[in-house]
């Protein structure tokens, strides 16, 4: 029980760090002087590298969706709304949950391996006595190209994975391009994107603050490092569910689902 | 040499261009009081070295001159400003004045060198250093003699071409003081007394103080103008190092026996 008491206390005490540190990413992000060139260097790191995998990921899905739910709509009758199903599937919740845990393994943990690392080998503190603000120049900049690209890599998944699903639904069936896209994006509303768009930005913070916040606390060497990098992505990847799950309330507020 | 009760005779009495002034400062993680009221000054091409066991608290005292550690009590003069109370902008400016060395170089492992030495430059450009960026990178490097390692990774250098790229980072600001922690450890004897020497040249060059902590006795025996014996938190002992290495002090005899024994051995 005591243990249970102290493992609670322990996460919320962790929370309540992670809290501050984003409010004070919130506090030096739209302050001068602006790190242009290394938040563009991060967006490449971040959005660039990540393309083949999301866009792989996102495929592979498409595919996988679409054979393993096909039988049944057929045994319904209801294969001719594959597309409008698979649609919206995807964009509301599998894309943008895929590419969020996907970015939480790749760039959560790099991101905390890399600051983890540039901790113990005090270069965060070579950057600050050269009278360089290493929050700014580190976190804010990984954060924010988090918050950019996260976007950008889920309406990529979800272009990606309506492909995958059509090539499925052209082999099976006979549809074509024209009929199959127009059919997923004629059942589509505000209702259905504006959330999953407003969610990936939020995806990216945590996954970009998670991230920063175990690396840029990282200590006890080595060991650290591997720690910082481990429990960025563990952590992360429970928080976007949770941060989905909060989504999905508020967006029933505004939108009927 | 003076012990630790003389520095009450020199707190009031402090010349005036003593570029660091460090009065009783104190210093605690929790329950362990690391400094206890610690007292220096350092005066313009003077190199001061403190000597210390490991664990005594000399590089926890060189990160409170450059407020990369707060003091809990006392005072830290740099440049005439005192460091606890600076605004960001102030201390920004006093860390160009300072250049400070790092045990492990910490040279940004994803920039080549030639970005390292840019990094600072970007920096500020308010320094107005007089000559472009890439004058004053190559000047740089070619004073700790490696120009050739231009664009290189810091992955493919050596320790002590790590060493003395830092330097080379270090002094491209054209800084005033220099901090040195622990410059020659994990490196080779011949190494480490290439980069005594470097340390002796870029004195000799650039008109710099330095204050250099360190256990490696060759080095604070080659390098230091007076040297500072660092124990329990205190200055415990002071002097040119034949002073010190003929005191009679029971401590001080003990902690050169010591030190020198590790260094040899």
């Amino acid at each position: 029980m005591n243990t249970l008491i102290k493992n609670l206390l322990e996460f919320l005490d962790e929370t309540g760090k992670i809290s501050a540190f984003a409010g004070r990413f919130f506090v030096q992000a739209f302050r001068r002087p602006f790190e242009w060139r290394e938040l563009l260097h991060q967006c490449y790191v971040i959005g660039y590298s990540s393309l083949f995998l999301v866009c792989a990921t996102g495929f592979i899905m498409g595919l996988v969706l679409t054979l393993q739910v096909r039988p049944t709509m057929i045994e319904f009758g209801a294969v001719s709304y594959m597309p409008n199903m698979v649609g919206i599937a995807f964009v509301r919740e599998i894309g943008p949950m895929i590419t969020a845990l996907i970015c939480a393994g790749k760039i959560g943990s790099s991101i905390g391996a890399e600051l983890g690392s540039m901790k113990v080998t005090e270069q965060i503190d070579a950057m600050e006595v050269s009278g360089t603000n290493p929050f700014k120049y580190l976190v804010v900049t990984r954060i924010w190209a988090c918050i950019l690209m996260l976007p950008l890599l889920v309406v990529m998944a979800d272009t990606v994975g309506l492909l995958g699903s059509y090539i499925i639904e052209s082999t099976k069936g006979e549809v074509t391009m024209t009929l199959y896209f127009s059919r997923a994006f004629g059942v589509m509303s505000f209702g259905d994107i504006i959330p999953a768009t407003v969610k990936s930005f939020f995806f990216g913070l945590v996954i970009g603050t998670v991230g920063c916040y175990k690396g840029y606390h990282s200590q006890k060497g080595t060991k650290g490092v591997g720690t910082a990098a481990n429990t960025a992505v563990v952590l992360s990847s429970l928080l976007l569910f949770v941060v989905d799950f909060l989504a999905v309330l508020v967006a029933d507020i505004f939108y009927t689902i | 040499m003076k012990t630790d009760a003389t520095h009450n005779s020199i707190k009031n009495t402090a010349p005036k261009e003593a570029l660091i002034i460090i009065r009783d400062v104190q210093k605690s993680f929790g329950e362990n009081k690391v400094l206890r009221g610690f007292n220096l000054e350092l005066y313009p091409k003077e190199n001061v070295v403190i000597l210390g066991k490991s664990g005594s608290g000399k590089s926890v005292l060189i990160k409170c001159l450059v407020r990369l550690m707060d003091i809990d009590a006392g005072e830290v003069l740099v440049l005439g400003r005192s460091i606890p109370d600076l605004d960001q902008k102030a201390l920004d400016y006093i860390r160009t004045e300072v250049g400070f060395l790092f045990q492990g170089s910490a040279l940004y492992d994803s920039m080549t060198v030639r970005e390292n030495l840019r990094f600072p430059l970007r920096r500020h450009p308010e320094r107005k250093l007089g000559e472009n960026e890439e004058e004053l990178i190559w000047e740089a490097l070619d004073s700790v003699g490696l120009g050739n390692a231009i664009d290189l990774m810091p992955a493919e250098l050596s320790g002590g071409m790590k060493r003395r790229v830092a330097l080379a980072r270090t002094l491209i600001l054209k800084p005033s003081i220099i901090l040195y922690d622990e410059p020659t450890t994990g490196l080779d004897p011949i190494t480490a007394n290439e980069i005594i020497q470097l340390m002796l040249k870029i004195q000799r060059e650039f008109d710099t103080a330095s204050l250099i902590i360190t256990h490696d006795m060759d080095c604070a025996r080659v390098i230091s103008s007076r040297m500072i014996i660092l124990q329990d938190g205190i200055n415990y002992a002071e002097g040119t190092y034949q002073e010190l290495a003929q005191s009679k002090d029971p401590k001080v005899k003990a902690f050169f026996k010591e030190v020198q024994s590790r260094n040899h051995g």
